[in-house]
């Protein structure tokens, strides 16, 4: 089946109920998106979807059709989307394995919602678990990349 | 080409000295660490990489699994080395005996050790290379090494200046230095800085590569199908159904299972679904096992003295005298790590050699399990360590149960496995902090001061039957166990106390997990001196402060917290406030908690004010993150976390069972780090013990409802 992965038409040879997740780190090599709870529980998974955030964890390969999917290997070339540039500003990581989910749950929300309250914060990225903790920093970073962007238009 | 074989090339050239990358120079093959490790000089080699690029490499002994090594090790050379900081590059060593831990012997991260063990021998190496660099420009110039000085990556002589790049290659043929010279704290120019991370830009954009993101042709995916209960044994299996899962390759026995072997992880997982209700397993005893009866067992055995811990004056006859008596008991459950990077390991025996990639915190252990297995021996056995998706304790088992399997797995299959864990394996798969109960009767004298404390704590031991055991297990009681309790500053002043311990044993594994013992001897030991103080009439922090009037870092730390947190002022309505202080892994941490219930009666946490006593404070924007995020983690146990057995199963099997602290959850911390002269302590622990017992204290403050079992669950007045 065909399947457009960061702008670029793939060909995947994959069963049609194997997940979404499981075609871009074992098929294509992707391995940016983090397999975590293969429940849609944790959000380590997460991947846009025509610029909506998805758990890949539990999307057949065969559901996405046309959809263009985007990772994080897709979100800019160099780690310079805003978000990820208040993520490295604001020193979230610590373990890094969560991460790849938070920053794709914390630009589905920015890009749909410019100004972001804290609650509109807290309820965009409560699927994302760190066991780190990096919480605290998340919300700062969250913050930081939608002023940012605001103050860009 | 995968970042594997990208560093697999690295590595061939650097050995090679061939192609551009022309190493200042390469560790040295296996060699016995001196006892004195310590004390003597170490080989920079081993540690510094100084390329022509102007690069400079540091190989990290230790492994990066969240608690910001990666950064903080680097940084320890820098300073001595006078590098430039962007030159910075960052790698985990490989698993030889040099890298061997300075203070236990074996290459290995836990405990919350790395820096300040570290804190002698990366500063040496890094000024030992800087003087093997300024004498190769003193050659240069044919000029006394005297006459020279260095600055941000280069070696100056007047107006002359030379990269470290341009001098790598004639550094590598210097004499290390027989003793050097470290700076004097005030010449510090990096160290104490708040420093960034140097491991963010590859895990934001996600090339970071993990255990689980290994890659390699012929690589193949295990999931192993083991006892549904502790300690059971297969004595069947019929393999016909995963076989006929389309890339499912091979179904293999091993001492822990069945291992079902496919082309990628979705074949391997629907194989092994198939195969699940074709085993027969003999559960043996594991198969009765009950968390609730458990802890009846454990309440009655708390009645009764067990092995001593510590021992001073009469506590009984003391008690007997008190003024006042305070008879409490706190439990907590089983917890799994649940490390978001689900456990993994890959394996990869030929031509007599055993290779394995992944994310562990206990190298020299797994390259001794690993040999033993694939019937090598242990120099054979190469370890490259990958990124650990958190770590917790989890990845540092003295049996090295992931990566044995892993090895037994690509031994019986006969090609390159990764054997990877779900997170229901994850879950089900044991090595729990144990499940702990403290009995504690505590007397007051008429004055209202503690004068008696018997306490009785029962819980598996960690240590008995592991290779620790002979270090850490002194008649009958393990360290880990009364941890936080035997030291505590408060029984000190205490005339008259009894520590006792009961270690039962059981088939479910148990390991250390973050902050070990103090996980639940802070909760018992700080929520029985709240008690106190509450029996006593008294404002618990005046309480605390008399009782640790001696103890001028825990004063420090308890008042800078509280006066942060505005002790002594009203909360906003609705809220209350509760403190703790523990000492832990050599550093002292303070905490006031904030919080409120909701209509449904959950405690929520506001606020966390924590004060933090680590010594020397390397890194203060990751000893920040470190105690962020050690009170996330202690705060999923205060709010949300159990296990449970019934009929020998763990109850709980994935995130929306096992439930753990969350982002709307996640209180603001802010952390005062109070420097001191005192030895230097980890803070990748510390911050978690005292967080349980300083939300049951607000919560009582708040509600006078005493909470004595984690999770913390208020029941309708």
């Amino acid at each position: 089946m065909r399947l457009n992965v960061n702008g670029t038409a793939r060909e995947v040879d994959a069963p049609e109920d194997m997940p979404l997740l499981w075609v871009l780190r074992d098929v294509l090599g992707l391995t940016g998106t983090k397999f975590g709870c293969g429940m849609a529980q944790c959000g380590a998974c997460t991947v846009h979807l025509d610029g909506q955030a998805v758990r890949s964890c539990v999307l057949p390969v065969s559901a996405v059709g046309g959809r263009m999917v985007t990772t994080i290997e897709g979100l800019s070339p160099d780690g310079g989307h805003p978000v990820q540039k208040a993520w490295a500003d604001v020193d979230v990581v610590q373990c890094g394995y969560c991460q790849p989910g938070q920053i794709m749950s914390a630009a589905a929300l920015i890009a749909h919602n410019p100004s972001p309250s804290d609650e509109d914060i807290d309820a965009a990225l409560a699927g994302n678990i760190c066991r780190c903790g990096t919480y605290q920093r998340v919300r700062e970073a969250v913050r930081k990349a939608a002023a940012q962007r605001r103050a860009s238009r | 080409m995968t970042a594997l074989t990208r560093r697999e090339l690295l590595r061939r050239s650097v050995l090679s000295g061939a192609g551009l990358f022309v190493a200042f120079h390469i560790p040295r093959k296996a060699r016995a660490v001196p006892e004195s490790a310590g004390k003597q000089l170490p080989d920079p080699n081993a540690f510094v990489r100084v390329a022509p690029d102007d690069s400079v490499t540091v190989l990290l002994a230790h492994s990066e699994m969240g608690q910001g090594i990666w950064t903080g090790l680097a940084m320890l050379i820098a300073e001595e080395l006078d590098c430039d900081w962007s030159k910075i590059r960052v790698e985990h060593a490989p698993a030889a005996p040099i890298y061997a831990h300075p203070a236990f012997g074996m290459q290995m991260t836990g405990g919350s050790t790395s820096t300040w063990s570290e804190f002698d021998r990366y500063r040496t190496a890094g000024a030992m290379t800087r003087a093997m660099l300024v004498k190769a420009a003193a050659a240069r110039w044919k000029t006394d090494a005297k006459n020279l000085r260095t600055e941000s990556g280069s070696v100056v002589h007047g107006k002359e200046r030379l990269s470290y790049g341009q001098l790598a290659v004639a550094a590598q043929g210097q004499q290390p230095p027989k003793n050097v010279k470290l700076k004097d704290r005030k010449q510090w120019k990096l160290l104490g800085k708040p420093t960034r991370r140097l491991d963010s830009p590859e895990k934001i954009t996600g090339k970071a590569q993990f255990g689980m993101d290994v890659r390699f042709p012929g690589l193949r995916t295990a999931l192993v199908a083991r006892s549904p209960v502790f300690g059971g044994k297969l004595s069947s299996f019929d393999a016909s159904e995963a076989k006929s899962i389309p890339g499912v390759e091979q179904v293999v026995r091993i001492p822990t299972g069945v291992a079902v072997v496919a082309k990628d992880f979705w074949s391997a997982k629907r194989g092994r679904d198939a195969l699940l209700p074709r085993l027969q397993w003999d559960p043996g005893a594991g198969a009765s096992l009950d968390s609730a009866a458990l802890l009846e067992d454990y309440r009655k055995r708390a009645r009764s003295k067990g092995a001593v811990a510590a021992q001073k004056g009469d506590a009984e006859a003391a008690l007997a005298r008190a003024a006042k008596r305070v008879v409490a008991e706190y439990d907590v459950p089983y917890l799994a790590h649940a490390p978001m990077e689900p456990l993994n390991c890959t394996v990869k025996i030929d031509g007599g050699r055993c290779e394995i990639w992944t994310g562990t915190q206990f190298q020299t252990m797994d390259q001794m399990s690993a040999a033993k297995i694939a019937g090598v021996p242990q120099e054979n056995v190469s370890i490259h360590t990958q990124f650990l998706g958190g770590g917790f304790g989890r990845r540092a088992t003295p049996t090295s149960d992931f990566v044995s399997e892993a090895v037994h797995v690509a031994k019986a299959a006969g090609v390159p496995v990764k054997t990877v864990w779900t997170r229901e394996d994850d879950i089900h798969g044991g090595y729990y902090r144990p499940l702990f109960l403290h009995r504690i009767e505590a007397g007051l004298d008429e004055r209202g001061a503690p004068m008696a404390w018997k306490h009785t704590i029962v819980g598996q031991s960690i240590l008995e039957g592991t290779p620790f055991e002979q270090f850490m297990v002194k008649n009958g009681v393990d360290a880990t166990s009364v941890e936080g309790v035997t030291e505590s500053p408060y029984l000190e002043p205490i005339a008259a106390r009894l520590v006792t311990l009961h270690s039962p044993k059981n088939p479910v594994t148990v390991l250390w997990w973050r902050s070990v013992g103090n996980t639940h001897t802070a909760f018992a030991v700080e929520s029985m001196i709240d008690e106190l103080a509450i029996a006593a009439g008294r404002d618990p922090l005046e309480f605390r402060s008399a009782l640790l009037r001696e103890k001028p870092r825990h004063l420090r730390a308890l008042k800078a917290a509280a006066a942060k947190a505005g002790w002594g002022t009203k909360p906003a309505a609705g809220r209350a406030r509760g403190l703790a202080v523990h000492e832990s892994f050599g550093s002292i941490i303070a905490q006031v908690a904030e919080v409120s219930v909701d209509e449904d009666k959950r405690i929520r946490v506001h606020k966390v004010n924590c004060a933090v006593d680590c010594g020397t404070a390397i890194n203060p924007l990751g000893i920040e993150a470190q105690v962020q995020g050690a009170i996330a983690f202690g705060l999923s146990a205060v709010l949300h976390s159990e296990l449970t057995l019934k009929s020998g199963q763990i109850e709980q099997s994935n995130f929306h069972d096992y439930h753990v602290l969350r982002l709307p959850d996640m209180p603001e911390v802010s952390v005062q780090v109070l420097e001191s002269d005192a030895k230097m302590g980890g803070i990748g622990e510390p911050a978690t013990a005292p967080i349980s017992a300083a939300v049951a204290n607000a919560v009582h403050a708040l509600t006078g409802q005493r909470l004595r079992s984690l999770p913390l669950r208020l029941v309708p007045a």
